[in-house]
């Protein structure tokens, strides 16, 4: 996925080279959410075998949820921020 | 303690609240300073819809059933929102740039814009928001029954509880939502007010919260404590649920009609969805920040058995809170509310677009041209489609007896709405897509979803048996609804999802690879598709029939008077023009077409203005059928160029048969003067000479053997020429009798020069080359001879060089023979070579001896004898050439 056309130069100057790979960032954002929030399905959980071992506590898990929760939406802030800097800057110029 | 009655007053008190500021929110927009209304704040606390009164209420419940499994709900649309550039800004941009005013109207204009496809949309939606409703009548009716039991025990019964909260809703929706037909179906003063709810219900869950960490568990840490200690206090996880219910809030947060209304329909800038894309998963995070310390608190503090739904009112209640729980209860009011007025407005505006707007205009046989005011069949539609919608929310309240657990209700709609899911996505990245697939999709997921999922939900033998339970229908055992194809065990949530969702997408990409899409689809499809390449409308008008005043008459009675007008003055001005009429240009036709889209639906839009604007509307199949058109007038005018080629070339032909035929009759009037002259002449004589014999009684022997003899050859020429023309009447009438003989070409040409040479001695040499070869023929040889004698003598009489020679010469040619008989004299003109062989034709006719009858005979006889003579113009002199066929000779070898 990308935004170049056939016709856009090929290499770019650096602040548009640092945009896309904001951009990029931002793609990626959801994918690593899904990835940290899918983690959870692969602990042990209590009572699926005497053997295993002891379930996560609940505690912990609030606590990572939260925290990847909290992280993805820093994260989100500061792209959009960031992107929205350089656009600014953009207009300025 | 809080008696109902106060509660009810609160209620009162707050809806004025909300009423006012959204009364005065639409005032300061209509004057134009409704720009803070637009802000990317107010848009993100409006998508806070997607938190209902099943969030506020059923979470807590949720999570004290299932541990952290609840959270799954909102994961799902915080993963949507921060990967938004991935769906939601194609989404939000194709709204945008289509005008689509609800959910079936996306996915019909994507299809070509099928109305059956936006109905089959709609009554999906009806159907699938309809537990959601009855979700929210639930939550409030609950939370008012535990005030009542906690004041007057017998005071409101439950039913007539949930009857009068329902009526409630309606009339606050109707209030809210109908009040005007905005042009662009804005709701300005909505999206405040549930704004304001959203800031409502997340202060009272957070008070609630910090009440439950700080003022009962004392701090974080004791907490954290207490959850571990709590029956909740492990990890316990139904791991495919964990996965499928965070793609399926993922989903229906997409797909759910009240989202598409406040996330695409109500959005006023792109940018706001990328402030919205942080922002909205805080307001998400903070939501459920405080669950789970509620629900162990709750499970902690209350006596066993108390329904854990209503832990964030009765947590507080137990604690002589009494404030705080009617904080709480307005915070699980605001969510049931702004969810119902949302989400009945935006259903309404489906049904009256797609159903009921279409058909009444089907009905009105005049067309959009009929008197009335359009305005007020929309809005009594809309308004009669929320007390339906509502109802139908009633009761399926009523049906399902209204115990079952929040939570589960809520993912019964979920599934169901989740089914547009495919035919949106697949219409916005996939070129290919049909409306056949799409509809096809969508009722192969639906079906399954009705026998999966929402019938079950009444509980066995309410609609299925409890025999459909367990043997399937028709005893079919994999027809199980919650065993499909005979796999046990899968969570019926779970279950309902996979199958529904996997089925409606495989049956949608399978139809839609094997069906063709309507051009209409196919430049829909690649406008979706490619929008951010061209994100205009493509489609347009022809204005030339359409008349202003149709369009102001039309517009008036769906915009309004005021708005029709200043829209039409406007565009008069921007033309131009004095007076409030402009002309009816492309562009101002397509942004009238954007302008009542807003109000009665894109496809109905169109169909008004394809109604006045007749048979020049150019949609795409108009331009498909014009370049048929084109087509076939290009063939026909090919037909017609080859046509008139043929008929120039006839013409020619005529020209030059005319001109033959003038120059025919020309001859054959000459020739008649001549004949005449020639038959005239010998009777001249033979009269004179016959009247001298009468008449004169002196004569000597010797002047009346004279004169006798004169009368005789003058009777012999008259024979002559009879006898010719006899004869070459006979020949052509094909009356003549071959007399077949075998003999020798050369014989035959001797014959001939000998008897022509005997006729008249001249001093023409003839030269007969070959003439020692044994050329045996059959054919008959009497009239070959008298063609060869004909030439010869035409020879003798014309050639006119000094020393006149005629060759005669025998050539092999293909299967048959050619006698050339080739003379020195001057050539015969062009002009007349075309009518030597003619009857009477006569050339350098010097003595006047000829009839002009020996060729025409000659070439009637080689017509007879199978063969044929022509005349060659050569460098020295004349030739013509008897040519005879291949048989004549033959036959004799």
């Amino acid at each position: 996925m990308s935004d170049q056309t056939p016709s856009a130069t090929l290499f770019l100057e650096k602040r548009s080279y640092r945009r896309r790979r904001l951009m990029d960032a931002l793609r990626l954002l959801p994918i690593v959410g899904v990835l940290l929030w899918m983690l959870p399905v692969f602990w042990p959980s209590g009572g699926d075998h005497p053997a295993d071992p002891t379930p996560v506590a609940m505690s912990s898990a609030v606590t990572y949820v939260f925290v990847v929760w909290i992280l993805l939406i820093l994260a989100a802030a500061v792209l959009w921020w960031f992107i929205g800097e350089r656009d600014r800057a953009d207009e300025g110029s | 303690m809080i008696s109902v009655n106060q509660l009810l007053g609160v209620s009162l008190v707050y809806v004025a609240f909300l009423f006012a500021i959204a009364f005065f929110a639409e005032r300061a927009s209509m004057r134009g300073k409704g720009s803070w209304l637009r802000s990317p704040t107010v848009y993100t606390l409006s998508l806070s819809i997607y938190c209902t009164a099943w969030t506020f209420y059923g979470a807590v419940g949720y999570a004290a059933r299932s541990g952290m499994e609840f959270v799954t709900i909102y994961l799902g649309p915080s993963l949507v929102m921060i990967g938004w550039w991935w769906v939601l800004r194609k989404l939000v941009r194709i709204g945008r740039a289509q005008r689509a005013t609800s959910v079936a109207d996306l996915i019909s204009a994507r299809y070509g814009k099928s109305n059956l496809l936006a109905i089959v949309v709609t009554v999906m939606a009806v159907i699938g928001v309809t537990p959601y409703i009855a979700l929210q009548l639930q939550s409030v009716t609950l939370s008012l029954s535990i005030f009542s039991e906690t004041g007057q025990p017998d005071s409101l019964s439950q039913q007539t509880a949930a009857f009068w909260v329902a009526g409630g809703l309606v009339v606050f929706t109707v209030l809210f939502g109908t009040r005007n037909l905005n042009a662009n179906e804005r709701h300005d003063g909505v999206v405040i007010a549930i704004a304001v709810e959203a800031v409502v219900k997340l202060v009272a869950l957070l008070a609630v919260g910090i009440f439950v960490v700080w003022g009962i568990a004392g701090g974080i840490g004791p907490m954290m404590e207490r959850i571990d200690n709590s029956s909740i206090g492990e990890w316990s996880m139904d791991r495919s649920r964990w996965a499928a219910l965070t793609m399926l809030s993922a989903a229906a947060f997409l797909a759910l009609p009240r989202m598409f209304q406040v996330m695409v329909v109500e959005n006023e800038d792109e940018r706001h969805l990328q402030i919205a894309s942080w922002a909205f998963p805080l307001y998400l995070m903070l939501m459920s920040l405080f669950v789970v310390p509620i629900a162990v608190v709750g499970l902690d503090i209350l006596p066993a058995g108390s329904n854990p739904d209503l832990f964030v009112l009765t947590v507080p209640l137990a604690e002589g809170q009494g404030g705080l729980a009617t904080l709480s209860f307005l915070g699980g009011f605001s969510s049931a509310t702004s969810m119902v007025i949302v989400a009945t407005l935006a259903l309404s505006t489906m049904v009256s677009n797609h159903v009921v707007m279409p058909v009444w205009l089907s009905r009105q046989a005049e067309g959009a041209q009929v008197s009335g005011d359009v305005r007020n069949v929309v809005i009594l539609a809309r308004r009669a489609s929320i007390l339906m919608i509502i109802f139908f929310g009633y009761i399926y309240y009523r049906l399902s007896g209204g115990g079952a657990a929040l939570a589960a209700i809520g993912l019964i709609s979920f599934v169901g709405v989740a089914q547009f899911l495919p035919a949106m996505l697949g219409g916005i990245f996939w070129r290919g897509a049909t409306r056949w697939g799409a509809l096809a999709g969508l009722l192969v997921g639906f079906a399954v979803w009705v026998f999966c999922s929402l019938l079950p939900s009444f509980g066995p033998d309410a609609i299925l048996s409890t025999a459909v339970f367990e043997q399937g229908i028709g005893g079919l055992r994999w027809l199980r609804p919650q065993a499909l194809f005979g796999i046990e065990g899968i969570d019926p949530t779970v279950h309902a999802m996979v199958w529904s969702l996997s089925l409606n997408v495989a049956v949608f990409v399978g139809v839609s690879l094997v069906t063709f899409p309507t051009p209409l689809e196919r430049l829909q499809g690649a406008q979706f598709v490619n929008v951010f390449d061209h994100s205009t409308q493509a489609r347009g008008w022809d204005a030339a029939l359409a008349t202003s005043e149709d369009l102001m008459i039309m517009a008036q009675r769906i915009l309004g008077p005021a708005d029709a007008l200043s829209l039409f003055r406007a565009e008069a001005q921007r033309q131009g023009l004095t007076g409030h009429l402009p002309e009816p240009t492309q562009g101002f036709l397509q942004t009238l077409e954007r302008e009542l889209a807003g109000s009665v639906g894109s496809a109905t839009a169109h169909a008004m203005i394809s109604q006045l604007v007749g048979g020049t509307s150019v949609s795409v199949e108009d331009l498909m059928a014009v370049a048929d058109e084109s087509a076939q007038i290009l063939e026909y005018s090919n037909r017609l160029e080859a046509k008139s080629a043929e008929l120039s070339r006839t013409a020619r032909q005529l020209r030059e048969a005319n001109q033959k035929l003038t120059a025919l009759s020309v001859q054959k009037d000459a020739f008649l003067g001549q004949i005449s002259h020639e038959l005239r002449t010998p009777m001249t004589s033979i009269r004179s000479f016959s009247e001298i014999l009468r008449d004169t009684d002196k004569l000597d022997q010797a002047d009346k053997t004279k004169y006798a003899s004169i009368i005789h050859g003058e009777t012999i020429r008259l024979t002559r020429l009879l006898d010719d023309l006899l004869d070459l009447s006979v020949l052509e009438n094909g009356q003549v009798s071959l007399n077949l003989e075998q003999g020798n070409l050369n014989d035959v040409i001797a014959q001939a020069v000998l008897s022509a040479g005997g006729a008249r001695s001249t001093q023409l040499r003839i030269n007969h080359v070959r003439s020692d070869l044994d050329v045996p023929l059959s054919t008959d040889l009497d009239r070959l001879r008298q063609v060869f004698i004909n030439l010869i003598t035409n020879a003798q009489k014309y050639c006119n060089a000094p020393e006149p020679s005629l060759t005669v010469d025998i050539l092999q040619h293909g299967g048959g023979l050619q006698v050339v008989f080739h003379d020195n004299g001057t050539l015969i003109p062009p002009e007349a070579r075309a009518l030597i062989f003619e009857k009477f034709s006569r050339i350098n006719d010097k003595d006047g001896s000829g009839a002009g009858l020996g060729l025409a005979i000659c070439r009637e006889i080689m017509a007879r004898l199978g063969g044929d003579i022509t005349y060659e113009p050569r460098a020295d002199g004349n030739a013509f050439i008897v040519h005879l066929p291949g048989q004549a000779a033959l036959a004799a070898q």
